[in-house]
Order: C-alpha cells, then sequence, then structure tokens
C-alpha cells in the first residue's frame, strides 16, 4: 500500500476544541519521542551493542496511536497490550527504566525478567493488565474485563490493542461479537500497520473496507489516520464517552505504517522498493512537530532541551535494568501457582 | 434444592446434583462468582447442572453464551482478572481443544510470566461421555495434555461427596483450575452432606486401605477399582486405592509410601496409553519408587485409537472392572 498524495495536518484544532492546551500537546509530543527514542535504543542493543536477545517489535512509526488513545483515557482504565508493546507502556507513564529491565531480563523489569519483551508492558499499577504475544489472544480476555467492569458497575472502559493481521483470528471475531450482545464497555484499537508479519494485509485480508470487521457486530466502527494524534485522541475521547455512557464497544481502525519490520532483526527485505519514502512525510512525529513550530507552541530550542532529556531518562533506564539482578532460578516455582 | 433423597444412611445426592449444589451455594455466598458458557441459562446446561440457576441468578451472573469456546475462556480470563470468579463451561472436553490456548498459553502462564503480578481465579468445568456412544469427537479424554501446562489446575472427582468439596475449593482457589467431570457419572449417587465443606486441591487421597497391590484410579474407574477390590478381597488380595484427585500439581507421596508397602502397583484411567496419565504417573514412579517395586507397573489405559461409536465397540475400548481384576491378579 502506498501512502495518499497528500494528507492533512494534525488535528490540533480539533485537539483544542477537545480543551487540550499547548502543555497538554507538549506532553504528547514528549510521550511520542520517548517512545521513538526508547525503540531506537532497544534497536542499537539488540543490533549494535548485542546485550539483548530474544524477539521484540518496536512501535516506530505508530506512536501517534498509543498516545492519541491513552491520553484520552482515565487514569481507571484498563489496558490490555500485546508484544508490540513498548509504546503503549510507555503513553501510560510506566517508567522506562523497568521496561527496559524487563528486556534485560532482570529482577527490576516489570515482569522480574520472567516476561520478556512481549510482556514488557505488564504493570497493572498502570492499568496496564496484560500483554499476549499471541495475535489477538487479549481481544476475548479483554472483553471478559469489561464484563468485570459492567457487572461491578464501575466506570473503567477496556482498551485492546491489537493489529490488522488480528482482523483474521477467531479470537477478535469471537470476542468482538461477545462484546457486541453483551454491549460492554471496550474500545477494540486495530492498529493497521500494514503487515501481518511479513505479509502485507492486502494479501491476507479478503476485505476492502477493514473497518466493516467491525460493523458486522453492530459495533460503532470508524477508520481514522493512525499517524495523527489530534485526530485518534478525539475519536477515543467519543469512544470512551460512550462506552461510559453504557453504550457499548467502539471499533477504532487507525492507519499507520510499521518503519521497522515485525521484529527487531527483520530486514524487510519483502517491502517494495520506495514504499516506505512515501510514508516519510506522514510520520506522526515529524507532523506534529511540524504543527507545534507553525503554531509557535514551541521552539526547536524547546523541543532540543526535551529530546536532552529524554536521552538522559533512557541512558539512566539503560544503566538501571544493566545494574539488576537476575531472579534466582530456584525461586522459579514460586512463580507457577499463587 | 429439592433433589435429595435419603436411603437412612444420610442424604443421597447424584453427582451432577452434588456439582449443582457447590456452583449454588458459591453463586449465593459470593456476588463475584459468575457461570459462563453455551446452554448454561435458559437451557439448563446439556446435563442439568445449572437448571433453574438463570430464573434465580439472572442473566447478569449466568451468562448464556454464543459457541465460541476462544471467547468464553478468554473472557473467564478477562473476568477474572477484573476482580470476578468466572466459571466457565466448557460443554464437552473434545470442545476444550478449541480453548486451548486460552487456557494453555495464556491463563496458565499468566501468574508466572507476569513475575506474579497477575492472578487469575477461574474455574473451566467440562466433562468427558466415554462410554455413552457420543463417537469419536464427543468422548475423548486427555486430562494428560494439562500436565504440561505447569500453572493450571487440574481436578478430576470421582463421586459426587468429592464432586461437591473440590468444586467449591476450586471456586476458591487464586489459580485457574480445569475441572473435568465425568459423564458415565452424573447419575451414580453417594452421600453428600447438605453443608458446605471443602475438599483440599493437590492432595491424593487413599479411598481403601490394603497391602498386597496399589490401583491408583481416576475418575470413574475410581468405582471400579473400589468394586475390584472387594471382588479381590475375596480371593485374599488386599487392595488399596488411592484416587488423586488433582492430577495437576499431583500429590505423589501417597503413592510412594503405599508402593512401599505393596510393592505392586496397577493404573488406571481412561486417558490414552501412549503419553497419558498411566505413563505419566510411572515416570515419577521410576524416580522416586522404583526400589519398592516388586513387579513391573501395569498401565490400564485407553487403547491408541480413536473412541469408535459402535457401543459394543466402545465397550471393548474401554478399562473395565475385569481389566482391574486381572491386572491385580497378574501382578501377586
Amino acid at each position: 500500500m502506498t501512502a495518499p498524495a497528500s494528507f492533512t495536518d494534525i488535528s490540533i484544532d480539533k485537539l483544542r476544541k477537545e480543551g487540550v492546551d499547548d502543555v497538554r500537546v507538549m506532553g504528547m509530543l514528549r510521550k511520542m519521542l520517548e517512545i521513538r527514542r526508547f525503540e531506537e535504543k532497544v534497536e542499537e542493543l539488540y543490533l549494535v551493542k548485542g546485550q539483548l536477545m530474544g524477539p521484540s517489535h518496536l512501535y516506530i512509526g505508530q506512536e501517534a496511536i498509543a498516545v492519541g488513545i491513552l491520553s484520552a483515557c482515565a487514569s481507571n482504565d484498563l489496558v490490555i497490550s500485546n508484544y508490540r508493546g513498548h509504546g503503549h507502556a510507555i503513553a501510560r507513564d510506566v517508567p522506562m527504566k523497568y521496561l527496559m529491565a524487563e528486556l534485560y531480563g532482570r529482577a527490576d523489569g516489570t515482569c522480574k525478567g520472567l516476561g520478556g519483551s512481549m510482556h514488557s508492558a505488564i504493570h497493572p499499577a498502570k492499568g496496564m493488565i496484560f500483554a499476549s504475544a499471541i495475535v489477538a489472544s487479549g481481544v476475548p480476555i479483554a472483553v471478559g474485563l469489561a464484563l468485570a467492569s459492567k457487572q461491578q458497575k464501575k466506570d473503567d472502559v477496556i482498551i485492546v490493542f491489537f493489529g490488522d493481521g488480528g482482523l483474521n483470528t477467531g479470537a477478535f471475531h469471537e470476542g468482538a461479537n461477545l462484546a457486541g450482545i453483551w454491549n460492554l464497555p471496550v474500545i477494540f484499537v486495530c492498529e493497521n500497520n500494514q503487515y501481518a508479519m511479513g505479509t502485507s494485509t492486502a494479501a491476507t485480508t479478503a476485505s476492502a473496507n477493514l473497518v466493516d470487521r467491525g460493523a458486522v457486530y453492530d459495533i460503532p466502527s470508524k477508520k481514522i489516520d493512525g499517524n495523527d494524534v489530534g485526530s485518534v485522541f478525539v475519536t477515543a475521547k467519543d469512544a470512551l464517552a460512550r462506552a461510559r455512557k453504557g453504550n457499548g464497544p467502539s471499533f477504532l481502525l487507525c492507519q499507520t505504517y510499521r518503519s521497522k519490520g515485525h521484529g527487531v532483526y527483520d530486514r524487510s527485505e519483502y517491502k517494495p522498493v520506495g514504499e516506505a519514502d512515501g510514508w516519510i512525510d506522514r510520520d506522526p512525529i515529524v507532523r506534529l512537530r511540524k504543527v507545534i513550530m507553525e503554531n509557535r507552541i514551541a521552539t526547536d530550542g524547546d523541543i532540543s532541551a526535551m529530546e536532552a532529556d529524554i536521552a538522559a531518562d533512557i541512558g539512566k533506564a539503560v544503566e538501571f535494568a544493566q545494574k539488576s539482578p537476575e531472579v534466582d532460578f530456584r525461586e522459579l516455582s514460586k512463580y507457577v501457582y499463587v | 434444592m429439592s433433589t435429595s433423597s435419603d436411603d437412612g444412611s444420610g442424604r443421597q445426592l447424584t453427582y451432577a446434583e452434588a456439582l449443582r449444589e457447590a456452583l449454588y451455594a458459591e453463586l449465593k455466598e459470593d456476588p463475584a462468582v459468575i457461570l459462563m458458557g453455551e446452554d448454561i441459562g435458559s437451557y439448563g446446561g446439556a446435563y442439568r447442572v445449572t437448571q433453574g440457576f438463570l430464573e434465580e441468578f439472572g442473566p447478569q451472573r449466568v451468562c448464556d453464551t454464543p459457541i465460541s469456546e476462544i471467547a468464553i475462556v478468554g473472557a473467564a480470563i478477562g473476568a477474572a482478572l477484573g476482580g470476578l470468579r468466572p466459571v466457565a463451561e466448557i460443554m464437552y472436553m473434545d470442545f476444550l481443544t478449541i480453548s486451548v490456548e486460552q487456557l494453555v498459553v495464556e491463563a496458565a502462564k499468566m501468574h508466572f510470566m507476569s513475575g506474579g503480578n497477575l492472578r487469575v481465579p477461574m474455574v473451566v468445568r467440562t466433562q468427558y461421555s466415554l462410554g455413552r456412544a457420543h463417537g469419536a469427537q464427543h468422548s475423548q479424554f486427555f486430562p494428560s495434555w494439562f500436565l504440561q501446562a505447569p500453572g493450571l489446575k487440574v481436578v478430576l472427582p470421582s463421586t459426587p461427596y468429592d464432586a461437591k468439596g473440590l468444586l467449591k475449593s476450586a471456586i476458591k482457589d487464586e489459580n485457574p483450575v480445569l475441572f473435568i467431570e465425568c459423564n458415565l457419572l452424573y447419575r451414580s449417587k453417594g452421600l453428600v452432606p447438605s453443608e458446605g465443606y471443602a475438599l483440599p486441591l493437590g492432595k491424593s487421597q487413599v479411598k481403601r486401605k490394603g497391602n498386597d497391590v496399589t490401583i491408583v484410579a481416576i475418575s470413574r474407574l475410581v468405582t471400579e477399582a473400589l468394586e475390584a477390590a472387594t471382588r479381590l478381597s475375596s480371593e485374599g488380595i488386599d487392595v488399596e486405592v488411592i484416587d488423586p484427585q488433582t492430577i495437576q500439581p499431583l500429590d505423589m507421596v501417597p503413592i510412594i509410601e503405599s508402593i512401599e508397602k505393596t510393592g505392586r502397583l496397577v493404573i488406571a484411567s481412561d486417558d490414552s496409553k501412549s503419553g497419558g496419565l498411566g505413563a505419566a504417573i510411572s515416570s515419577k514412579v521410576m524416580d522416586d519408587g522404583f526400589d519398592y517395586l516388586d513387579a513391573p507397573i501395569i498401565n490400564l489405559a485407553s487403547p491408541d485409537l480413536p473412541i469408535p461409536f459402535s457401543p459394543m465397540l466402545e465397550k471393548a475400548y474401554m478399562v473395565s472392572q475385569d481389566n482391574i481384576v486381572s491386572a491385580a491378579r497378574q501382578l501377586v
């Protein structure tokens, strides 16, 4: 898939209409930059430094989705992430040092080093309830969480992230149907990054309109520009309000582009030559930064200072992770049963 | 509950009634308990275990689901993470294969792979229908699959008394529990006190004391082993019968202690001959009890064949009381 010839700028007006002031806009930029720089560091730690091992799936290019959706959430809303979850966790304020320690397999990691990158977004203290390494398996789990929220008359809305590849799984369809018949407070966030591992969405999905995958279950469904943090934010606000009013689930199809490979070792040799170039101008951070500058919300210097601050934080996170010990192997059986 | 009868020796309930009584008591006692499954509500459960619950507890707590085994188990996991204590029903054990990913790859590992952050207090009830001419796809019994899913508890009640006490404990447990019932036992009767009681998970139970041969029996074969023991006692063979009740985690202590005394072991289950429960228990005995054995272990199990429909062929396929008697005789 190629990028459209033109695209609209970040929906800054929509954000302002929602009462998002400049400080919050800068907060969104900061989160998106934190994710980008964290992922770049992870890639370096794998490929250049050889300090990290095992599957890791980078969020580079998709930052506006996690930040847009999760900035719109209340602190009591609950998130089901997945194996491409570092960005979701950072957007939800999970400290980067705990995430990095998890990637290193250390006891101070979010999962004490027993989960790894694919489960690193599990951090219940921040409402990050679960992250599965199986495509779309979090969907029915999110539906069950939403059932618990409704039964206990809580105000929590459940957010579940999955990719376009997940749309072809039974778990997605069974979960969406259940949420539909039970009218549950869950938001299905499909991050369409154009690839199911190495196979394009077009080649794997017998449907021109992916948004229909939610609509067939009578779930209000919307296709949005997932690289426009403003558009993601305001759409999420609507969906959250509907869910909180007892009006049930929503399906958000967020169009984006996975700039890197499926996993950190994947060199994307299957992508058509020139495809990525078509998305450079649509990069969510490039676009937000441009709008911030044009609207004089911040200066180059402000953003450079922010970048330096983030680099320092990431440096500290790596140092923290490297110094953290491993769980004693003899202690492992303690974690099998409660 | 008005299904009890009294034969003078205490209150007798069927296995199905005992299960129903445990579920009823937990629904009454704990508002966090909910049931979900196919046809458990207005239909009353394929085997009537949940009959009347929808009317009494309402659709918020007795949730009829679509035929979506992935979503039934997945939603139970989510509900458990969200603070409820769901009891999901998978109508036939064969159908459980569809939800194995949720049960084994998700639920069983959640506590471990989150470094202890998550707990999933849920029960999946299912049943196997071997012996009822249900054919190759509605009769299967493969509890040994779940021995490879540490984190999951696997419980197999063999009597009405055990069914009630074990189900109560399963619902109160903080871990995911697979609770495998036996269709052939649903109408069997036994003593079941009306008051609530809980039986511990993870404890093998000596059902009959004896000195000559140890029989470890699972599910419906516990009753067959006890009846076989009565027959064998008239021949002067003194049989000890052990029912593990929970096969994961498996309490081997009473089994090893028993063979230390008897030196002889028969294992009887409807699981498959190859790679089944009998093979798994044998292997543990090789590790911890080999020196006590005076004879080879006999593993009575289902043959390595799909289950035939024809009722006569199915009977031939199944481990019988006569098989148990012959095996014990062979060992002494």
